[in-house]
């Protein structure tokens, strides 16, 4: 062995290691830090089941707040200097990592308020849920970081087996296995494609460094695009399946029923804004040259996320499916960003990218305060999200009725809430950008899914007969609602939000711009 | 000797194609197949054509890249692994069976 | 085209190429000779008396049942322990072949300790929550 190595040492060359640059992976390494600080709390503290609870809550929160910290830090370094590669070029600071990190961030602190309730009410396991999540959003940060696709590829799978388990997450009920199974098998399956789109990608252009491809194709005229453009469509159906876009929505509205409701609304939000995140780095940065090429495709897409996302909304009598629908419906908008990306950059026009990243923000406010209120009004099994169960809400919970109400309302875009504004930013960038076909396509898609609102916000009105029939007959009334602390800050919060988005968006319509314009050169 | 030596010349190009039929292989059988546990072989099968494919241009390329990529997915493939199979376990346990089609609680 | 024994050969060294699998094509015939004799040999001289008990598993009288793959669940941890950590030393090998001499130095050597902490912090859990003894 040692002569071999003997042998072997001076036709090695030294390897050159990255400069490690800590504050560009701080907000990271704090939240995989404290994800592996709660897997060790719960493994070697077994006397004191309360102590490991709260100190793992405590931790997590720590967490949170120091990757907070840094992304701030972060922001007014690149606002300074401009985006930049680090790692290797392995790893860009620009705005649009800033930005989708920091609704990845939020998303994961209001899908852990919401976990605290949940997790006493089913008697699950606090410490592992909460792992899981800042592990699961450590993946989605890196994610959103990534300049290099294997290093997507590597993110992409953090983030995905973190969220199969958190599917299946409530092992006792056959729905939550069921959901983790299903997502499993067609998440391994989109991301054995993704993998696929990357191999080719890098035979066709010698590198997987997304800057490293740009390059390549600015400065070479390919005689064959088969293989790139091959390349291309797997990356995108890799992607689409995680975005939820059609046709490759199939998992969504079985994993978004089965899976524990504080995961439906932290994977709707956060694996849509990390996913999206990969697909603007990648489409609108790397691939832009052949915009001609996938532009027709982000279109079909698009399209049929609108129609899907809609017409089957319509037609469900569960509201967390309702919701999971209407959660592809919007990834159908937010593809009509990513459809003009760059192509309103120029002066005073609104490029769809930022356009795209508010809806992001946005959609992540509205959906998790939506599914939020179906956490709230579910009973202990998860059970109770039918739409009936929804009936004559109004007169009992008028409190939680309103909310809803107010997130329906965001969601179908009604002004002076945050779902107005996102949609008139996207449709106006599609404006500006000549594409009218896709801006009409999208407000009729929007007109048609107030109906969908409309009808569970009509139910919540409508007087339960059935109800006061039995309170007449002297019967057992239906318990009342209880709003755990955790799941009321996280309501507030998203309610709050919502409504600051829709009155008073300048303010992060021109981050969401500028973070466009900071990208890593 | 010409004749034999040029049959047994194998390009880059063959193990392109080997690549792209395991993976069509691994695609099709992951959707008609109903056991989970051949399923998750189909999605290695899918993997592992992504690796030979990944040796195969780093080898065309010259780029030891495609080859540092493979590990990647070796790590990656073993997750799910761990990840998938616990999952059909904790089913397993629950009903004594990982048809697909027994799995049909969520639909609408 | 790009072969995988590029730069090309002349005829006669690839000759001498194949030659070197000619043992194993003479391993292979030889093999299917012996045992197609010891076989064949063996059916014609034996006698032949056909008894319906001869074609069952187990002479004893138990009947197998069951189908194939039906393994005892709680072996599969055993199996996935052995894939992880066998499989995360696609990491650590190329690092230890290169530790000496390549520069890597405290910097190599930092981020192994680094992977290698958080596979063990893993393993505690494991422990921990007691899948490591036989249940």
């Amino acid at each position: 062995m040692t002569a071999w190595l003997a042998v072997a040492a001076p036709i090695l060359p030294p390897i050159a290691t990255p400069r490690v640059d800590w504050p560009t992976v701080a907000p990271v390494v704090a939240m995989f830090g404290a994800a592996l600080a709660i897997v060790l709390l719960r493994a070697l503290v077994r006397h004191s089941r309360r102590l490991v609870d709260t100190t793992s809550v405590v931790l997590a929160f720590a967490g949170m707040a120091t990757a907070a910290g840094f992304l701030f830090y972060q922001w007014h370094l690149v606002r300074e200097t401009g985006g930049y590669q680090t790692f290797a070029g392995a790893v860009a600071v620009d705005g649009l990592a800033v930005f989708v990190q920091a609704i990845v961030l939020g998303a994961c602190a209001l899908g852990v308020l919401l976990g605290l309730g949940y997790v006493r009410r089913e008697a699950l396991e606090l410490p592992e849920l909460l792992a899981l999540l800042l592990l699961c959003t450590t993946g989605m940060m890196v994610m959103a970081q990534a300049n290099d696709l294997v290093v997507v590829f590597v993110a992409l799978e953090v983030f995905s087996i973190a969220l199969y388990v958190l599917s299946a997450f409530d092992l006792r009920r056959a729905e939550s296995q069921e959901a983790g199974l299903k997502y499993f098998v067609l998440g391994a399956f989109s991301s054995a494609i993704f993998l696929y789109g990357i191999a080719l990608t890098y035979g066709a252009t010698g590198t997987t460094s997304l800057t490293g491809i740009a390059t390549f194709l600015a400065g070479n005229t390919l005689t064959h695009t088969g293989l790139l453009l091959a390349g291309f469509a797997l990356l995108l159906v890799g992607l689409g399946f995680k975005v939820a876009a059609a046709p490759f929505h199939m998992w969504t509205p079985d994993v978004y029923e089965g899976a524990p409701t504080p995961i439906t609304a932290f994977m709707s939000a956060a694996t849509k804004a990390a996913a999206f995140g990969a697909l603007l780095r990648i489409f609108a940065g790397s691939f832009q040259l052949y915009v001609s090429d996938w532009r027709p495709v982000v279109f079909g897409l698009a399209v049929a996320s609108l129609v899907v996302g809609t017409v089957a909304a319509a037609v469900q009598t569960d509201v967390k499916r309702m919701l999971a629908y209407s959660s592809i419906g919007h990834a159908g908008f937010v593809l009509i960003g990513l459809q003009v990306a760059n192509a309103g950059a120029s002066g005073n026009r609104l490029p769809g990218t930022a356009a795209a990243l508010f809806y992001l923000l946005v959609y992540a406010v509205m959906a998790i305060g939506a599914f939020g209120v179906v956490q709230v009004m579910t009973q202990r099994g998860d059970t109770h999200h039918a739409l009936s169960d929804y009936r004559g809400l109004a007169r009992t919970e008028p409190a939680i009725a309103g909310l809803l109400t107010l997130f329906l309302l965001a969601q179908t875009g009604v002004p002076l809430t945050g779902g107005f504004v996102a949609k008139l930013a996207v449709f106006r960038s599609a404006v500006d950008a000549g594409q009218y076909q896709l801006a009409l396509i999208g407000m009729l898609a929007a007109v048609i899914s107030a109906f969908v609102y409309l009808r569970l916000v009509i139910t919540m009105y409508a007087p339960n007969s059935d109800a006061e029939n039995a309170a007449a007959e002297g019967a057992e009334p239906a318990p009342r609602v209880r709003i755990d602390p955790g799941a009321g800050i996280a309501l507030f919060l998203t309610a709050a939000a919502v409504l600051v988005l829709g009155v008073m968006p300048n303010w992060t319509l021109d981050i969401a711009h500028q973070a466009t314009q900071l990208l890593a050169k | 000797m010409t004749l034999v030596a040029g049959l047994f010349d194998i390009s880059t190009q063959h193990y392109f194609v080997v690549g792209a039929l395991l993976f069509t292989i691994g695609a099709v059988g992951l959707l008609v197949r109903k056991n989970t546990i051949v399923m998750f072989m189909c999605v290695e099968l899918m993997l592992n054509a992504v690796n030979l494919t990944f040796v195969a241009f780093s080898k065309a390329l010259d780029d030891a890249a495609g080859q540092a990529a493979v590990f990647f997915t070796l790590i990656v493939a073993a997750a799910e692994v761990a990840v998938g199979l616990a999952i059909i376990v904790a089913i397993f346990r629950r009903r004594q069976g990982v048809t697909a089609d027994d799995i049909d609680l969520l639909k609408g | 085209m790009t072969t995988f024994h590029a730069p090309p050969l002349a005829a006669s060294v690839m000759t001498e190429y194949y030659r070197q699998y000619l043992a194993v094509a003479v391993f292979v015939g030889a093999a299917l000779v012996m045992v197609g004799a010891m076989l064949g040999v063996g059916a014609l001289l034996r006698p032949k008396r056909p008894q319906p008990e001869k074609y069952i598993t187990y002479e004893s009288g138990s009947d197998p049942f069951g189908t194939f793959g039906q393994q005892n669940v709680r072996y599969y941890v055993y199996a996935l322990l052995f894939v992880i950590f066998d499989v995360e030393t696609v990491f650590v090998f190329p690092w230890a072949v290169n530790a000496d001499h390549s520069g890597l130095g405290w910097f190599g050597f930092g981020e192994i300790a680094v992977f290698v902490l958080i596979l063990v912090a893993g393993l505690g859990y494991l422990w921990r929550k007691g899948l490591l003894s036989w249940a």
